[in-house]
């Protein structure tokens, strides 16, 4: 058996069942494995970095490894975004990618690039194989680390050598890794657990703060358990979204920047927040020193250099969020938190949600017709830019792994390949029976619009919703809001008229101008069986409200692009600054020495 | 998702004993707390114990110069085990900047261990070679007697220079190249300081 025979029979053995890639000189033996065999889908694309971004949306809608390859030089430098995004986002996925013969390495050979260097600070871990022979160990450990732990990218470059040599001996796959460096996570402290029910016992006002941990985790269940054991609402990040189901009682939707301001308004006010598989990204939290300002914090994370990163946490919980959250469910006695709750349900009613639904067509009213009819059983990729905040708020994906968004690095062009994976995942057995839409702006769209063809080609039905503002609709309302309107590079006027790019990749293209056209052409696109582009020609002054402003707090929370704000609860501004300049000056030590007076017993060596 | 194939019940293995954690969370730096969060500047010095393996270095040196740490000085070495290399490291940076180094250093798959040296009772040495150009023979003599002083070896001897090697703490080294400044030194080098803790706990 040659290296590129035992690299495919390996990851078979890890469950691959597509490889999302393009060819080139240094793969040719792996390519021409491919083509010798049935048991793995071999998906040519038109950019390795449209493979790349599919790998990551197969992983996060499947929970499994997704798996991509490409050639040597620019084939590699192409996966390096998607790379970088897998890395930003926790995507457990596998990179190949083929390298010139070993003895040219390091003499600028054709097409020659120091893969493992430049992918270093973007990976998980990374290999560089010598021989043929440690072909099987290495696809044992990249599959390993890539999805325990906290997920992420595992490079492995391959030599052409490496691929064409024979393997010595007989083909063996190894029963199980030995890595004593890596040690994915530890059961939790049980005095954590205490700690954290005590905490929970003695809150009024808590929050549950959950993100792509819950869904990385495939804990949706199990939040659920908690959240209604304890009667807690529950807000999820962008990342978050799908981990709990919007319009349950107890949701809070989104929060951050973008997010719904009683969502906003109750993190304010919260005496305890539960977060749960967060980084208190600066999206979420503004300036993490004014956020929640009268909480104290539970922070459940699998990454241990996640715990007390941005914001202190009164009680650090290193460990599986699954796990974790069974054991606080089975620790704390039931709760109602009635006065809260009301409190909440109050501020939802007096501040949902709105926009006007009158002038130019309104793109959150595209989203509300598409939300409606999928009933939010739909998987839903998106975009980066205004139309992803929109989706992200007006779509509440009712499963988890259901809202696939770049959050971490913002990349747009990973919509619809990160669909494109979605939807082989649905096709390969893995979620059957889902449709799978992507929401796109038509600047995203254009970065990796050349997917169509391998969308078509394989017959991977999606649904694409362009929202078509001619602009660069999120850059527009920054220069809007902080520049003076001086609009500098956002016009995207001559766009190509998206339907008949559709028709050109010889697939079905709508264009929509108003709002009575909406339903007909989402439906039209839900029983069309193949691809579909919808082009909605959206409203390009409507923007992204509510607003908490970069870097700033609740107070400069503003509902509509009038600029006003709204009256807040809870500490005001004032007092936070006063507080946050006394935090500054008290030792941490001390702050910290509180929690470990009660902990002390928790000191333990494992 | 995360327990597929069984993997993770498998391959949770002993080598936990070397982790400290702290409150259940693994951590490099004892004072005060679990995630200790204050301003203070100190020099901290750790111990990398990694894999005998390529890129290695690089992955641990980007963990640094990628939050703008300088490193104050650097030593790798083979050790007693040939599969494992050494990594002593020198650093300037705050607790809280540290500690997020120590637990990025600690997600580093390579990286066996890290062990802060904060509160731990060293020997710690720094090897030098110094070369000075002599003029004369009461230079050379001059230069011999310095060496005595400081217990430091003359290891090469020409018409024109001499050479020497000088072992100990960073502040002999420094103090014996105060003394040297009226000469003229044509070269100098100095290994970085490597570090064992005293008596039998093992770092
Ligand atoms: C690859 C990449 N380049 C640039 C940006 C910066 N950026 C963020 S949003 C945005 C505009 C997106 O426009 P569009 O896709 O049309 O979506 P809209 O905001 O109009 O809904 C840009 C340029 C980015 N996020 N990613």
């Amino acid at each position: 058996m040659d290296g590129a025979e035992a690299l495919l029979e390996s990851l078979k053995r890890e469950g691959v069942d597509a490889l999302f890639g393009i060819s080139g000189g240094a793969i040719l033996p792996i390519y021409d494995a491919l083509g010798k065999q049935q048991d793995i889908w071999s998906i040519l694309t038109r950019h390795e970095q449209g493979a790349g971004h599919m790998a990551e949306g197969y992983a996060r809608a499947t929970g499994r490894v997704g798996c991509c390859i490409g050639t040597s030089g620019p084939g590699a430098t192409n996966l390096v975004t998607a790379i970088t995004d897998a890395y930003m986002d926790s995507t457990p996925t596998v990179f190949l990618s083929g390298q010139v013969h070993s003895a040219n390495i390091g003499k600028d050979a054709f097409q020659e690039c120091d893969t493992f260097g430049i992918t270093m600070p973007i990976v998980k871990h990374s290999y560089l194989v010598k021989k043929s022979a440690d072909i099987p160990r290495v696809v044992k450990e990249a599959f390993h680390i890539a999805r325990t732990g906290r997920p992420g990218p595992v490079l492995i470059d391959l030599p052409k050598d490496v691929t064409e040599g024979m393997l010595p001996g007989e083909y063996e796959y190894p029963e199980s890794v030995n890595l004593r460096g890596y040690q994915p996570f530890a059961p939790a402290a049980t005095e954590q657990i205490e700690a954290a029910a005590k905490l929970i016992a003695e809150a009024k006002q808590p929050v549950l703060y959950v993100g792509n941990g819950i869904n990385a985790a495939d804990a949706a269940d199990e939040l659920m358990r908690l959240a209604e054991k304890l009667d807690i609402p529950v807000t999820t990040t962008l990342l978050g979204r799908g981990a709990f189901p919007g319009g349950h009682a107890l949701a809070l939707d989104m929060l951050g920047m973008h997010g719904t301001a009683y969502a906003n308004w109750a993190i304010h006010e919260a005496d305890l927040i539960i977060a749960l598989g967060v980084r208190f990204d600066d999206r979420v939290t503004g300036n993490p020193k004014k956020w929640a300002p009268n909480a104290k914090i539970i922070h459940v994370d699998i990454d241990a250099a996640e715990l007390g990163k941005i914001r202190f946490a009164q009680v650090p919980i290193w460990g599986d969020v699954k796990t974790v959250i069974g054991q606080i469910t089975e620790k704390v006695a039931p709760k109602k938190h009635e006065v809260w709750n009301g409190k909440l349900a109050q501020w939802k009613k007096d501040a949902p949600l709105t926009y006007e639904k009158t002038g130019k067509l309104k793109p959150q009213f595209v989203l509300e017709e598409i939300a409606r009819a999928t009933k939010g059983e739909a998987i839903m990729t998106t975009d980066v830019g205004q139309h992803q905040m929109w989706a992200a708020q007006y779509y509440n994906p009712k499963n988890t792994r259901s809202f696939i968004t770049s959050g971490g690095l913002g990349t747009m062009g990973y919509g619809y390949p990160a669909a494109i994976g979605a939807k082989v995942g649905c096709l390969m057995g893995h979620r059957p029976d889902t449709d799978v839409w992507c929401i796109t702006g038509d600047g995203s769209f254009q970065m990796n619009i050349q997917e169509l063809a391998t969308g078509v080609l394989y017959d991977i039905p999606v649904k694409i919703a362009v929202l078509n503002n001619s602009s660069l609709g999120m850059v527009r309302q920054w220069q809007k809001l902080f520049y003076s309107k001086r609009w500098s590079g956002i016009d995207l006027a001559k766009c190509p008229d998206f339907a008949k790019v559709a028709e050109a990749y010889s697939t079905t293209g709508i264009t929509i101008n108003d709002y009575d056209e909406v339903a007909d052409a989402v439906r039209a696109a839900q029983k069309d069986p193949g691809t579909v582009v919808l082009n909605f020609l959206t409203d390009a002054e409507e923007d992204v409200y509510p607003m908490i402003p970069g870097g700033k707090t609740i107070h400069d929370l503003v509902m509509d692009g009038s600029g006003k704000t709204v009256p807040v609860g809870g500490m005001k501004k004032e007092e936070v600054e006063a507080m946050v300049e006394v935090l500054e000056t008290a030792t941490a030590s001390e702050y910290a020495g509180e929690w470990n007076d009660d902990l002390k017993s928790g000191q333990q060596k494992i | 998702m995360s327990q597929q194939n069984g993997t993770i019940a498998s391959n949770v293995p002993a080598q936990s004993a070397d982790m400290v954690v702290e409150n259940g969370v693994p951590t490099i730096i004892s004072a005060g707390g679990v995630n200790v969060m204050s301003g203070e500047e100190k020099l901290h010095t750790i111990s990398i114990l990694v894999e005998n393996r390529p890129g290695v270095l690089a992955r641990v040196s980007h963990v640094f110069a990628r939050r703008g740490f300088n490193l104050e000085s650097l030593a790798v070495s083979r050790t007693e085990d040939v599969t494992v290399s050494r990594m002593t490291v020198v650093v300037a940076g705050d607790d809280e900047q540290f500690k997020q180094i120590g637990n990025q250093l600690f997600k580093l798959i390579d990286v066996i261990k890290v062990i802060d040296h904060t509160r731990d009772d060293l020997v710690g040495r720094e090897l030098a070679l110094i070369k000075i150009r002599i003029e004369n023979a009461q230079m050379r003599g001059e230069i011999t007697q310095l060496a005595e002083l400081f217990r430091a070896n003359i290891v090469a001897v020409d018409p024109e220079t001499v050479m020497l090697e000088v072992t100990g703490k960073a502040d002999k080294v420094d103090a014996l190249q105060k003394m040297l400044a009226p000469y003229e030194i044509l070269e100098l080098v100095r290994t970085g300081l490597i570090v064992l803790t005293r008596g039998p706990k093992q770092t």
